[in-house]
């Protein structure tokens, strides 16, 4: 009984970090929005159709996000000819000390500012990190909350990527 | 031979599974024994479950807590716990100076329940630091609202009241 209980708590904990979305076919699509990034260049996502997009939202105070963004900022350089979009969303109320740690963390994606319309908008978002991998499609193929599982969003990331 | 394997995995689920069951022990440190800014300086006696302080909100007026989410203003605006006010970031030092101004006025045996749930428990950076600033004003009776994986997870999904907005 401990056993099974003990089971069931690992089985809690990696569900929690990994919520894939269902089949292809039956995939929602992704909310739609537009947004000035921090260099005031527009962000609009129904303009990404065709590309994979990784929409992270973190912010400045967030351990486990400082961890996640340099990741995510490689994989611009390393996947970005093969189609990956990554968007970076802060939840900060400033953006100062965003600016402070894109620099910091030389970011090499577009970081926008979130607010909680935005939240609210991509299924509340009221715990940071949050990331959503979305196909060429338009469609979310995964929402991932708390701190990821990098190899396997990766591997995610090349599936993804790998359909036309 | 199955049987084997059967042993075999079991008996590392219970060893995978008691590390995750003593890890979040840590949680429960005495305060002082951890860095101020650690959610794991909160002693174990001042937490309070989600379901209890749920039950506390639904029972009679006079027991009921001041609720102060010290956490993003944002996250606020987007859910907070019924009745709650917004308090300010407690890493930042304009969020300790909001909570100042919230609890100015108010009797230092003033029951206080303070709450953030920005990130996981052993990451967040606000609840601790709001609690050593109530503690060192003097209030005596400030629990720290126990989240273990965030507000969305361990409060508005558990069904229990919220509101929207500023």
């Amino acid at each position: 009984m401990l056993l099974a209980g003990m089971a069931m708590a690992l089985a809690a904990q990696h569900a929690h970090a990994q919520k894939p979305q269902p089949h292809q076919s039956t995939r929602q699509p992704a909310p739609q929005f537009i947004r000035k990034d921090l260099n005031g260049h527009a962000v609009n996502l129904r303009a990404l159709k065709g590309k994979v997009v990784l929409l992270n939202f973190w912010a400045t105070w967030c351990g486990p996000c400082q961890v996640e963004l340099p990741k995510f900022s490689a994989w611009q350089k390393q996947y970005g000819a093969s189609g990956l979009k990554v968007i970076a969303v802060s939840m900060d109320d400033e953006a100062a000390p965003v600016r402070a740690v894109a620099r910091k963390l030389k970011l090499d994606m577009p970081v926008v500012m979130g607010d909680a319309k935005l939240g609210t908008l991509y299924g509340g978002v009221l715990g940071l990190p949050v990331t959503y991998l979305i196909a060429r499609d338009g469609t979310v193929a995964a929402r991932i909350e708390g701190k990821a599982d990098l190899a396997g969003m990766e591997t995610s990331i090349q599936k993804l990527l790998g359909q036309r | 031979m199955f049987c084997r394997s059967l042993v075999r995995w079991s008996a590392c689920v219970a060893l995978a599974a008691c590390a995750a069951f003593f890890v979040p022990a840590k949680g429960h440190a005495q305060f002082g024994g951890e860095s101020a800014a650690s959610a794991f300086s909160i002693p174990q006696a001042q937490l309070i479950q989600p379901a209890d302080l749920n039950r506390l909100l639904q029972g009679p007026e006079k027991s009921r807590p001041l609720v102060l989410q010290v956490g993003s203003r944002m996250m606020f605006a987007e859910s907070h716990i019924a009745g709650s006010q917004f308090a300010g970031p407690g890493v930042q030092a304009s969020g300790l100076q909001l909570l100042d101004s919230k609890v100015a006025t108010m009797a230092k045996n003033r029951f206080i329940v303070i709450y953030c749930g920005c990130c996981p428990w052993n990451h967040c950076p606000n609840v601790g630091p709001a609690f050593k600033h109530l503690h060192d004003m003097g209030f005596t009776n400030v629990k720290v609202l126990y989240l273990a994986n965030n507000f969305g997870d361990d409060w508005v999904n558990k069904g229990y009241r919220v509101e929207h907005g500023l």
